[in-house]
C-alpha cells in the first residue's frame, strides 16, 4: 500500500512539476504585473486605465459571439447528417473537416489575405468580369468569416460526437410515435445533442475572444481586438502591466463565461446515455 | 376461436431487394382483426423486415401495403395507426418514465390533464405505478421493457408491432413476460404482430404463426396446425424436433419408409409419390425387438429429467425417440408408431436438406461433412503422392539402382 502511492507519487511528479512552472508560475507572475507600476510598487491604476478599452472589449465579444452563433448554425445541419451516413462516408467526412487543423492557423490566414486582398483573387476575378471591386479585407465581416473558418471543426466534433451516440432506433421510435421532422428534431435530437453543442460553444468562443492574429491580418490593422492590444503593450509598448492586466480581465472573463456554460451543461448531460 | 373476420392489414406480392440480394420475395400475408400473429424464422429469414414494412420505416420495392382495405404506400411512419416495440426498447434517454409514455399524447397535443390519466392508467396496467418519475436509464430490463410497452399501448393503436422483445430477458422473465403479453393482447384486443425466432415463443403465445425462411412464407396456420401438420422439411425441422424421412406413397392411408409399410392417415397422393414423411420423437414407442415394427440398435441415450432422448440406428438412419423407457446404449429394441403419429408431405425444395439426428445442429453438420470432405482430399493427396513414389520407384528399379524392400 505504501509502495504504491510512493509509486503514484513518483508517477505523477513530473506533471505536477511541469504545471507548477508552465502554469501556476505564470498566472502569478500575470495577477503580479496587474497590480504593480513600472517600478513594481503596488497599484490599481492598470485596471482604472481599462476602461479606455471598453469599446475594444466589447467588440471582441461581439465578433467572438457572431463567430460562435455561425458556425453553430453551419455546424449543426453538417454534423447531424455526417452522423447519419454509412461508416466510410463519416470517416471521408471527418477527415474533410480536420484538413485545415492540420496546417498552421498563420498560414491558413495569411492564404485568406492573398483571397481577399484589394488585389487578391476574389477581387481581380471580379475585375475580369466586368464588377467593380470589393472591399473586403479589413471588414468586421473579414474577421468573423475568418474565425468561424479556423475554429469551426471545434463546433462540429464535439457536437458530431454526441449525434453519433443517438441510437437510429430511438429517433425511429420518435416517428413511430407520431413525431414528423419539427418534433423529431426539438423534442429529441436537440436535447440530445446538447451536450455536444455546449463543448462546441466553449470551444469556438474562448479562442475567439482572445485571437490577435485573425483581426490583425483580416482586419487589415483596422479592427483592434482584446488580444491585438495585449500584443500591443507587450510587444510595441513593453508596457508589460498594462497589458498584464487586459490579459488578466479577459482571463476573468473567459473563465465566467465557462462556468455560465457549466451551468447549463449541468442540466443537460446528467445520465443522458445509458 | 376468433370471429374477427375483419382484415385490418394486407400485404399484396411484396418484394423488398437490397444490394441486388432478395430480402422479402412476393410476400403476401392478410391479418385479421384482433389475431395474435407470430412472424417466425431465423434470423435473415425477412422477418424484421416485413415488420417495418408495416411500420413505415422501409417502403417495399413493389407490392402494396393495406390498413383497413386503404393503401399506406408512401404514408409516412408517424401518420400511421401502428405502433412499434422495438428490439432494445428504444426509450428517450433524456425523458424519466412518465414522459417517455407521455411522449406520444403530447406531440398529438392532447390535454395536459387527460395525458396524466391516461399515462398513469397505462403505468398501473404494467405494473410501474411508483416509477413514473424514474430516470428510464436506472431501469432494469424488464421494467424498460414495460414502459415501452406502455409507451405504444397509450396511444391505443390498432396494430402493435413487436420486434423481438423479449430477446434481451433472462429465460424465466422471458416465460412472465409472455404471459403478461398475452394477456394484455386480449384485454386490449389490440391486434399484435410479434417478430421472434424462438419457435417456443411463436407457438405459445399466438393465434397464427407465420414461419418464414428465405425471405417468403413457408406455413401460415395455428399453432397446433404448425406442429401437427408442417407442409414441408423447412417448417418440421425449424418447429420441434422431428424425424424427417424419405416415403412413398403406396395408396391412399398407406406410406412405405424404412422398409416397411405403415398405416397412416393421410391421403389424396398419387400411388406411388414419392414424399417426406415426418415422425415426431415423442410418437415413437420403444417395444420388445420381435414386436416392433422397425427394429434397430441403440447408438446414445441422454436423460433430459421428463423423459430419455435415444438414438436408434436403423439402416444407417438414425432416429430420435423421446420415451420415458430405458433402453441402454448397443441394446436391439424394436419401435411402433401408431397410424395418426406419421404425417405425409409433398416433396419439396427441401427434401433431404434436413437429415436424421446424427448431428443437432447444421453447424455440426456442416462440420463433419467438411472434415469429411477434407479427410477425402488428405486420402487422394496421399494416395497421389504414394503413386508418384512408386513411380519414382519403376523409374529408379528400371534404371537398375533401385533398393528393393523399403516398402511403401
Amino acid at each position: 500500500m505504501k509502495n504504491r502511492t510512493f509509486l503514484q507519487r513518483i508517477i505523477g511528479a513530473p506533471y505536477i512539476f511541469w504545471a507548477a512552472v508552465f502554469i501556476v508560475v505564470p498566472l502569478i507572475i500575470v495577477v503580479y504585473y496587474s497590480f504593480t507600476d513600472a517600478a513594481g510598487n503596488f497599484t490599481l491604476d492598470n485596471m482604472k486605465n481599462l476602461s479606455d478599452y471598453g469599446q475594444i472589449f466589447r467588440d471582441s465579444i461581439l465578433y467572438s459571439l457572431a463567430a460562435t452563433a455561425i458556425s453553430l448554425i453551419l455546424a449543426y445541419p453538417f454534423a447531424y447528417v455526417m452522423s447519419r451516413k454509412r461508416e466510410k462516408t463519416q470517416q471521408i467526412m471527418m477527415v474533410l473537416v480536420m484538413l485545415p487543423m492540420w496546417m498552421s492557423l498563420l498560414i491558413l490566414t495569411y492564404s485568406w489575405m492573398n483571397i481577399l486582398e484589394r488585389q487578391g483573387i476574389v477581387n481581380t476575378f471580379l475585375t475580369k468580369i466586368g464588377l467593380s471591386p470589393m472591399t473586403l479585407i479589413g471588414t468586421p465581416g473579414a474577421v468573423i468569416f475568418g474565425m468561424v473558418y479556423n475554429y469551426i471543426p471545434y463546433m462540429i466534433l464535439p457536437i458530431y460526437s454526441v449525434m453519433s451516440k443517438i441510437e437510429p432506433s430511438v429517433l425511429e421510435a420518435a416517428e413511430d410515435l407520431g413525431s414528423g421532422s419539427v418534433s423529431k428534431l426539438y423534442r429529441v435530437i436537440l436535447p440530445l445533442s446538447m451536450p455536444g453543442v455546449v463543448s462546441g460553444i466553449t470551444m469556438v468562443f474562448v479562442p475567439s475572444v482572445s485571437t490577435f492574429y485573425i483581426s490583425q491580418k483580416l482586419g487589415d490593422g483596422k479592427i483592434l481586438l482584446v488580444g491585438d492590444i495585449i500584443e500591443r503593450q507587450i510587444q510595441g509598448n513593453y508596457n508589460y502591466n498594462s497589458g498584464a492586466a487586459l490579459s488578466f480581465v479577459l482571463m476573468v472573463l473567459i473563465i465566467l463565461s465557462l462556468a455560465l456554460m457549466k451551468l447549463f451543461a449541468g442540466e443537460a448531460d446528467d445520465s443522458l446515455y445509458v | 376461436m376468433l370471429n374477427h373476420e375483419k382484415n385490418i392489414i394486407e400485404l399484396k406480392n411484396i418484394t423488398v431487394r437490397f444490394d441486388g440480394e432478395t430480402i422479402l420475395d412476393d410476400l403476401n400475408l392478410t391479418i385479421r382483426d384482433g389475431e395474435f400473429v407470430t412472424l417466425l424464422g431465423s434470423s435473415g429469414c425477412g422477418k424484421t423486415t416485413t415488420l417495418r414494412i408495416i411500420a413505415g420505416f422501409l417502403e417495399p420495392d413493389e407490392g402494396e401495403v393495406f390498413f383497413d382495405s386503404k393503401n399506406m404506400n408512401g404514408v409516412p411512419a408517424h401518420k400511421r395507426e401502428v405502433n412499434t416495440i422495438f428490439q432494445r426498447y428504444a426509450l428517450f434517454p433524456h425523458y424519466n418514465v412518465f414522459d417517455n409514455v407521455a411522449y406520444g399524447l403530447k406531440v398529438r397535443h392532447v390535454p395536459k390533464d387527460e395525458i396524466r390519466e391516461r399515462v398513469m392508467e397505462m403505468l398501473r396496467l404494467v405494473n410501474l405505478e411508483g416509477f413514473a418519475k424514474r430516470s428510464v436509464a436506472k431501469l432494469s430490463g424488464g421494467q424498460q421493457q414495460r414502459v415501452a410497452i406502455a409507451r405504444a399501448l397509450v396511444l391505443k393503436p390498432k396494430v402493435l408491432l413487436l420486434d423481438e422483445p423479449l430477446s434481451a430477458l433472462d429465460a424465466k422473465l422471458r416465460k412472465d413476460m409472455q404471459v403478461e403479453l398475452r394477456n394484455i393482447q386480449q384485454a386490449t384486443g389490440i391486434t399484435f404482430i410479434f417478430v421472434t425466432h424462438d419457435q417456443e415463443e411463436a407457438l405459445s403465445m399466438s393465434d397464427t404463426v407465420v414461419v418464414m425462411n428465405e425471405g417468403k412464407i413457408q406455413q401460415i396456420g395455428s399453432p397446433e396446425d404448425i406442429y401437427n401438420e408442417p407442409q414441408n422439411a423447412f417448417v418440421a425441422d425449424f418447429i420441434g424436433e422431428s424425424n424427417i424421412l424419405d416415403g412413398v406413397m403406396k395408396e391412399d392411408f398407406k406410406a412405405s419408409f424404412s422398409g416397411h409399410t405403415f398405416r397412416c392417415v393421410d391421403k389424396g397422393f398419387a400411388p406411388g409419390e414419392a414424399v417426406d414423411i415426418v415422425v415426431r420423437p415423442e410418437d415413437v414407442d420403444i417395444v420388445k425387438p420381435e414386436n416392433g415394427m422397425l427394429r434397430g440398435t441403440v447408438t446414445s441415450v441422454t436423460f433430459l429429467g421428463v423423459h430419455y432422448e435415444i438414438i436408434v440406428d436403423i439402416g444407417g438412419f438414425k432416429w430420435m425417440i423421446q420415451t420415458t423407457d430405458y433402453a441402454g446404449v448397443g441394446d436391439t429394441v424394436g419401435l411402433s408408431i401408431d397410424p395418426d403419429a406419421i404425417h405425409v408431405m409433398k416433396k419439396s425444395k427441401y427434401s433431404g436438406l434436413y437429415g436424421d439426428y446424427s448431428t443437432f445442429s447444421d453447424e455440426m453438420e456442416e462440420m463433419n461433412q467438411m472434415s469429411e470432405e477434407l479427410a477425402e482430399e488428405y486420402a487422394e493427396e496421399l494416395a497421389a503422392q504414394r503413386a508418384e513414389e512408386e513411380e519414382e520407384e519403376k523409374d529408379d528399379a528400371s534404371g537398375g539402382s533401385a533398393e528393393e524392400g523399403a516398402g511403401t
